[in-house]
C-alpha cells in the first residue's frame, strides 16, 4: 500500500514517448485461483497461471471456433499492413512507453500465432511471416499485454481498416481463461451477480438500508420526499445502475440525480434487486454466454416487476452492451412499451425533461465550480445516447450546460471519438494494476491539467462508474483531488429544484424572524 | 501469504485480506496496520468497529455514504464525511478499513 509510483510527466502539448522495450513486461493482473476459476465453469491446474493438460491443443482449437464463429476477428488477423497509423493511440502506450502497448503489438502477439498455425505462408515459412509456435512464454506475454488493453477501441478510429484491438483482446482473453488463466479480478465479481444480483456483493437488505438513508438525506436537504424504490411492481421505469452507483462516490450522488429526475417528471419507477447491476463484465472476459445469463437478469427483474420501459444508468460498458446486443441477448422486449427506446440511457430521459420544461433548473447552483466533461469510451466509440450521428458526444453536453453556467471542454483530440480511456475500463480496475491504470490515465490527465491551467476548470463530470472510481484514485497522483470527479447526475441534482423544496425552511425563518 | 500474530498464523490473499473472517481479532488488524506503517487510533478502531457490526447485520461493508452518516451521527457533522474518514484512511475507508476490519475488499467498479 506504501508502494511508490512513478507517475508520468505531463505537458502542454502531447508528446509521443520514445520506446522502453519491456517496460510494462513484468504488469499483469493476479490470477483466478481454482476457486474463482471453476466459480466460472473454466478449467485450472492445480496452481493458479499453471496451465491446463493439453493447453495448447485447446487454445487452437478455442481459435479455429472464433475464427469460424467471428468472422471480424478473422478480417483483423489478416488485414493488418503494419501502416503504424495505432502506433501512438492507446493511452497505455503513451504512458508507459512499452512497445509491446502499440495496438499492433498487441494484435500481433495473437496474429503470430494465427499466422502460424492458421495460414499458408505461417506454416511452411513462419520465418518469413512473423509466425511464432505457441509456448508457455508466448501465453505468459498475451496475459501481461492483454491486460494492458482497456478494450477502448481508440486505436480503430484511427486504422484504416478498422481493426478493432478491442475484439481481439477479448477473443485473446476468453481462451486464456479456458486453459487456465484467468483474472482473478473479473473471474470473482461475476459469480456474485449471479448469486447476489450485482458486482459488490449487496444483498438486499444492504441496499434497502442504503437506499431509505438516501431519502432521508435528499429530504433533510430539500424537505421533499423523494423515493428510491426497490423491486416495486407496477412501476412505469426499471432503472439498471451499475451498483458502485449505491455504494462509492461521487457514484452515489449521482444515482440521487436520477431519483430526483423522475421524481420531478412524475414518472413512477423502481430499482431491482435481482437486476441490481448494469455492468456486464462477461463484455471484458470476452465471454459471450456470460454476456448473455447476465443480460438474462435484466429481462426476468422487467418481466417480473411489470415495468413497461427499460432505462439504463451511468455506467459505459454496461451502455455499449445494451445499446449493442440486449436484443441479441435477452429479447425481444415485446412486452415493453414499444413508443420509447429499448433500452433508453438516463441521459435520454432526462434530456428529453429538460426539452420539455418538466424540471426546474437553478444553474447557479453549480456557479461553485467549472465543468469540462470526459466522453467514456464506451459511450464514445461503441455506442449512441440520442438518435442522431454523434448524439452521444451532444447529449451529455448539452444537460451538463443545461444545468450548469460554466463549461469548457478538453482538447479536441481527446473528446468526443477521440476521448481517451480513464485507464482502468475492460476489466483493469484492480489494485493489483495500480501502475498501469496510473499510466494509462496520463492523456486524459494531462488534457485536464491543461484546461485546468488555461480555463479555469474545476471538476471533470463523467457517465461511468468505472471512469468515476479510477479518477478518484488516480487524480491524487497528479497532483488533483479525488473530488474533482462528478457524476453527470450529480450536477442535474444540485440543479434540480423540486416541487416544494425548501418550502418548510422557509416556513422556519418566518418561525425564527416572528421570535 | 499468511500474516504471523501472536505465534499463530492467518491466511490471508494476494493483497493481504484475511481469508476467514470468522478468525478476526482485534491484534490481526494492528498487525495489519503496523506492517503498513499505519497507526490506529481510538477514532480509528471507532469505523473499524462500525464496519465489523455493519458487516455482521448486512453482509458487506456500508457504503461511503451510509459510513459518513453514521459517523456524522455519532461523532458530530463535522466528523460526518469522507475528508475524515480518508485522514484516518488515505487509502480509503473501503478498502483501508474493511482489511483491518477482516472483512474481505469491495469488488466491482469501486
Amino acid at each position: 500500500m506504501a508502494i511508490k509510483y512513478d507517475v508520468p510527466e505531463t505537458h502542454e502539448f502531447p508528446i509521443i514517448p520514445s520506446i522502453m522495450e519491456g517496460a510494462m513486461a513484468h504488469s499483469a493482473p493476479f490470477l483466478a485461483n481454482k476457486e474463482f476459476q471453476s466459480g466460472m465453469g473454466f478449467p485450472s491446474a492445480e496452481e493458479p497461471g499453471q496451465l491446463i493438460d493439453g493447453w495448447k491443443e485447446k487454445f487452437l482449437e478455442l481459435l479455429q471456433d472464433k475464427l469460424n464463429k467471428y468472422r471480424s476477428l478473422l478480417v483483423f488477423m489478416d488485414t493488418c499492413v503494419k501502416c503504424g497509423a495505432c502506433t501512438d493511440k492507446c493511452h497505455y502506450f503513451i504512458g508507459t512507453a512499452d512497445p509491446k502497448n502499440m495496438p499492433v503489438a498487441r494484435q500481433d502477439l495473437l496474429r503470430k500465432v494465427y499466422r502460424r498455425y492458421f495460414t499458408f505462408a505461417g506454416k511452411y515459412f513462419p520465418w518469413l511471416v512473423g509466425a511464432v509456435d505457441l509456448t508457455e512464454d508466448v501465453i505468459k506475454d498475451m496475459y501481461s499485454y492483454f491486460h494492458q488493453c482497456s478494450e477502448c477501441r481508440r486505436c480503430a478510429v484511427f486504422c484504416p481498416f478498422g481493426i478493432d484491438t478491442a475484439e481481439v483482446t477479448m477473443a485473446a482473453r476468453d481462451m486464456l481463461a479456458q486453459i487456465g488463466m484467468g483474472q482473478k479480478y473479473s473471474n470473482q465479481i461475476i459469480p456474485k451477480i449471479h448469486k447476489i444480483g450485482n458486482n459488490l456483493g449487496l444483498p438486499e437488505p444492504a441496499m434497502l438500508d442504503t437506499l431509505e438513508g438516501l431519502e432521508e438525506g435528499i429530504e433533510e436537504e430539500t424537505n421533499v420526499k423523494v423515493r428510491l424504490p426497490l423491486d416495486e411492481k407496477g412501476a412505469e421505469v426499471l432503472l439498471v445502475t451499475p451498483s458502485a452507483d449505491f455504494f462509492a462516490e461521487p457514484h452515489i450522488d449521482g444515482l440521487i440525480g436520477y431519483a430526483k429526475v423522475f421524481h420531478a417528471a412524475g414518472v413512477t419507477w423502481t430499482l431491482s434487486s435481482k437486476a441490481s447491476e448494469a455492468a456486464n463484465f462477461g463484455l471484458f472476459i470476452g465471454n459471450y454466454e456470460q454476456m448473455r445469463q447476465i443480460s438474462l437478469r435484466i429481462r426476468d427483474a422487467a418481466k417480473e416487476l411489470g415495468v413497461r420501459r427499460l432505462i439504463f444508468g451511468e455506467c459505459g460498458h454496461a451502455w455499449r452492451v445494451a445499446y449493442n446486443h440486449l436484443n441479441t441477448l435477452a429479447g425481444p422486449w415485446d412486452f415493453l412499451d414499444q413508443n420509447y427506446p429499448i433500452p433508453q440511457h438516463i441521459l435520454e430521459f432526462t434530456k428529453d425533461c429538460l426539452d420539455r420544461n418538466l424540471l426546474n433548473i437553478d444553474k447557479s447552483e453549480n456557479d461553485h465550480m467549472t465543468l469540462t466533461f470526459h466522453d467514456s469510451c464506451n459511450i464514445a466509440r461503441a455506442s449512441r445516447i440520442g438518435d442522431e450521428p454523434g448524439s452521444q458526444f451532444t447529449t451529455p453536453r448539452e444537460v451538463i450546460k443545461a444545468v450548469c453556467n460554466n463549461f469548457h471542454d478538453m482538447s479536441v483530440d481527446t473528446i468526443n471519438d477521440q476521448t481517451f480511456c480513464c485507464g482502468g475500463g475492460g476489466g483493469l480496475l484492480t489494485d493489483d494494476l495500480m501502475e498501469l491504470r496510473i499510466k494509462g490515465a496520463q492523456p486524459r490527465m494531462e488534457s485536464l491539467k491543461n484546461v485546468v491551467a488555461d480555463h479555469g476548470v474545476t471538476h471533470m463530470a463523467a457517465i461511468c462508474a468505472i471512469c468515476k472510481s479510477q479518477f478518484t484514485k488516480v487524480l491524487p497522483y497528479y497532483g488533483m483531488t479525488m473530488d474533482q470527479i462528478v457524476s453527470v447526475h450529480q450536477l442535474v441534482s444540485n440543479a434540480i429544484v423540486l416541487e416544494g423544496q425548501g418550502e418548510a425552511s422557509e416556513d422556519n425563518e418566518a418561525v425564527e424572524e416572528a421570535a | 501469504m499468511p500474516i504471523e500474530v501472536n505465534g499463530k498464523s492467518f491466511e490471508t490473499d494476494e493483497e493481504g485480506y484475511l481469508a476467514n473472517l470468522s478468525e478476526w481479532e482485534p491484534a490481526i488488524g494492528e498487525a495489519m496496520a503496523a506492517a503498513e506503517d499505519q497507526d490506529l487510533t481510538d477514532e480509528h478502531w471507532d469505523i473499524i468497529n462500525f464496519l465489523r457490526d455493519y458487516y455482521e447485520e448486512y453482509q458487506i461493508a456500508p457504503a461511503v455514504r451510509v459510513l459518513t452518516k453514521a459517523v456524522g451521527k455519532r461523532l458530530g457533522k463535522d466528523k460526518g464525511n469522507s475528508k475524515y474518514l480518508y485522514e484516518l484512511f488515505p487509502y480509503g475507508p473501503g478498502k483501508q478499513a474493511c482489511k483491518y476490519a477482516g472483512l474481505p475488499k469491495p469488488t466491482g467498479c469501486v
